[in-house]
């Protein structure tokens, strides 16, 4: 199932005043493709749950109207939508045993759709058969790990077969180790299934590495679409750039000057026909390539080594961080005793942005 | 040093077991001894014998049986339609947000207010002179009906006026307890549940009564306990002659026994108290058997 959504503009009333309204999702206008895996990207309180919920029919619009393919169902209300929805803290009923808490969506259906007791219990094992809980079917929720009720969560939103799945922050409440699998089950899960998906995540390392979609916003406002890959290597603004990768981008204070990207006195870019003015350059750690004629001299501080690569710590005065990230490769030998180091740029790992509307020129 | 620490915990229990030990435990055990003193007299502290006779005195004594079927009805009928009462009050209170924080005050006036005066206002409402038929019985009227005495009158009339005003007494406890056990269910579940397709009804008795399943005995076992031990609610109805106007509770009739004009017999007070006291903790041993049986097991809410 596809998801369409039509100048969709969420707004909330001041708590205090009137006139201090918080505008969660400020006049989006995407297509969601059938049968991807979409993560909706952002800070905390950037109004991606906002925006889950509007989907599902818990909260909404302002105005604007969403689609799933060609249906409006912008005024039907959640029951009737049809969607599967796994809650941050999992919502499973602490009353009820797993085999219950999957089976309860399925005593919902009516008329003619209404399941026999040998088919609910065949969704049921089904279900609990692609998340892998077939062993839990008894236990409480107070008697599981996260991880596990997150499968069971997951199993529930899936039993009644939705065409769309959506998942409020799945992993927040895993520790590190069971997130990294669980990302994978997620994975997994979606591509057995094929349904839609769309899942909320302020962790881009996350979104980047399991959808087939990101969608970026910040504070309510659409930034971005496309590839993780896509977006990572071309982003359209200072925030998007910032915001993907680890380690963060580089920032430096830089200008452009016949057709030349400066950072200081140092061209380190081509900038034939952009008009003159400061901007901010930006390079991806992995942009940096070792080399004693490179145009940027960096003061050096560290070597940290990772294996196949090692980390360069260095100094600029341009930098807006105290220090700058560089990620090369092993080979390189890097002079430990030396004061300075200098790197010449890959092109295509350098961005430069406006400085005052913060938009992409190169 | 493990001796020292013993010592040191006794020391400050001391005030605490001296206090229940004198005005607990002491009382309940004078009570069993005055229940088995047969023809004690309080005034000469001279005593018969030792036996069962005052408890079959009690059983056999009418005012002891009509004290006895006035407290069963009062507990049948009060618990199950106050807690279900308050219950539906909660649940319309908790569903319109706003009106929640302001009307969870007023209905807790009844609670703070002496019952003595909110039998007062009953009596006004439902009392019927010479002069006036009450503000109730003018509305029977105004339908058509017949003019009832409920103070004064028919036994059903007065039961029932007892039962309203018991029920009005204990309901703003009930519905300040459900309410805020309602609203500490997670909204989740109710979304999970809504997402899900789940109509109201359903929402409510698989999501919402096993939630606060808790309170709810709370409330019915609590409530139990408090309608035996009924007796100021009659009195503030129907004045202290409560035999005379058959409205006696078991509780009553151990305070005339005592107190009353025909007083004077802590022996048949004391065997009145005791059965009053086997009623009540059955009842209570039954009721916990039950809700041990039914609320949640290792339903600990998550998040």
């Amino acid at each position: 199932m596809k998801v369409v959504l039509k100048n969709v503009t969420k707004v909330f009333p001041g708590r205090l005043k009137r006139d201090d309204k918080v505008v969660a999702v400020d006049n989006f206008d995407f297509e969601i493709p059938d049968g991807k895996l979409v993560a909706l990207l952002g800070p905390s309180g950037c109004g991606k749950s906002t925006l889950l919920n509007l989907i599902c029919g818990l909260e909404e619009p302002t105005s604007g109207r969403i689609f799933f393919d060609d249906t409006d169902i912008t005024d039907l209300p959640p029951e009737a939508r049809g969607v599967g929805m796994v809650f941050q803290n999992y919502a499973l009923y602490p009353h009820m045993t797993v085999r219950k808490n999957i089976l309860f969506p399925l005593g919902n259906f009516k008329g003619k759709d209404k399941l026999t007791k040998e088919q609910m219990e065949e969704r049921v094992l089904e279900a609990a058969r692609i998340v892998r809980i077939e062993e839990l079917m008894e236990r409480k929720p107070s008697q599981m790990s996260g991880g596990q009720q997150q499968r069971v969560a997951i199993a529930r939103a899936l039993v009644k077969l939705p065409g769309l799945l959506l998942l409020d922050e799945p992993l927040s409440n895993l520790d590190a180790r069971l997130r990294l699998e669980t990302r994978e089950e997620i994975r997994r899960i979606q591509k057995r299934t094929g349904i839609t998906t769309v899942f909320v995540t302020h962790d881009q390392e996350e979104a980047m590495s399991i959808s087939d979609m990101i969608i970026v916003m910040k504070q309510g406002v659409f930034q971005q679409m496309g590839k993780p890959q896509e977006v990572y290597d071309d982003p359209v603004n200072l925030f998007v750039a910032k915001f993907l990768g680890t380690p963060a981008i580089n920032v430096f204070d830089g200008r452009i000057e016949n057709g030349k990207v400066y950072i200081g006195e140092e061209a380190v870019a081509d900038a034939a026909g952009k008009p003159d003015g400061e901007v901010y350059v930006t390079i991806r750690p992995e942009g940096f390539v070792p080399d004693a004629n490179g145009p940027l001299t960096c003061g050096f501080s560290a070597v940290e080594v990772m294996g196949r690569d090692i980390s360069v710590i260095a100094t600029h005065e341009k930098a807006e961080a105290p220090v700058i990230r560089a990620i090369v490769d092993a080979d390189n030998k890097i002079d430990e005793t030396s004061e300075t180091v200098r790197f010449s740029i890959k092109p295509h790992k350098l961005f430069v942005f406006d400085k005052a509307t913060e938009l992409r020129i190169i | 040093m493990k001796r020292k620490d013993n010592l040191k915990a006794w020391l400050y229990l001391l005030p605490a077991i001296l206090f229940l030990g004198v005005f607990m435990v002491y009382p309940l055990v004078d009570v069993v001894i005055y229940s088995l003193e047969e023809g004690y007299n309080s005034a000469s502290q001279t005593m018969s014998g030792v036996g069962i006779y005052n408890f079959q005195y009690v059983l056999r004594d009418p005012y002891f049986i009509q004290a006895l079927k006035n407290t069963f009805i009062l507990v049948a009928i009060t618990v199950p339609v106050s807690t279900g009462l308050a219950l539906l009050i909660s649940l319309g209170l908790s569903s319109i947000k706003w009106v929640k924080d302001m009307y969870q005050t007023i209905y807790f006036l009844p609670y703070v207010t002496n019952t003595l005066a909110v039998g007062l206002v009953f009596m006004v409402l439902f009392d019927k002179t010479e002069y006036t038929d009450g503000l109730v019985n003018t509305f029977i009227k105004l339908f058509g009906g017949q003019a009832v005495d409920f103070i004064d009158g028919p036994y059903w009339a007065k039961m029932l006026v007892l039962c309203l005003y018991t029920v009005w007494i204990v309901l703003p406890f009930k519905i300040l307890i459900l309410t805020s056990a309602l609203a500490s269910v997670n909204k989740n579940y109710y979304n999970a549940a809504r997402v899900d397709g789940t109509p109201p009804f359903r929402i409510f008795t698989r999501i919402t009564l096993p939630m606060i399943s808790p309170m709810l005995f709370y409330l019915i076992i609590t409530g139990f306990i408090g309608a035996f031990k009924a007796y100021s609610d009659s009195v503030a109805l129907f004045g202290t002659d409560l035999n005379a106007a058959g409205m006696n509770t078991i509780v009553g009739y151990v305070y005339d026994m005592i107190y009353g004009n025909s007083g004077g017999y802590p022996s048949y007070a004391s065997a009145a108290a005791l059965i009053l006291f086997s009623i009540v903790i059955t009842i209570t041993v039954i009721n916990l058997l039950v809700s041990r049986k039914l609320s949640i097991k290792g339903g600990d809410t998550v998040g």
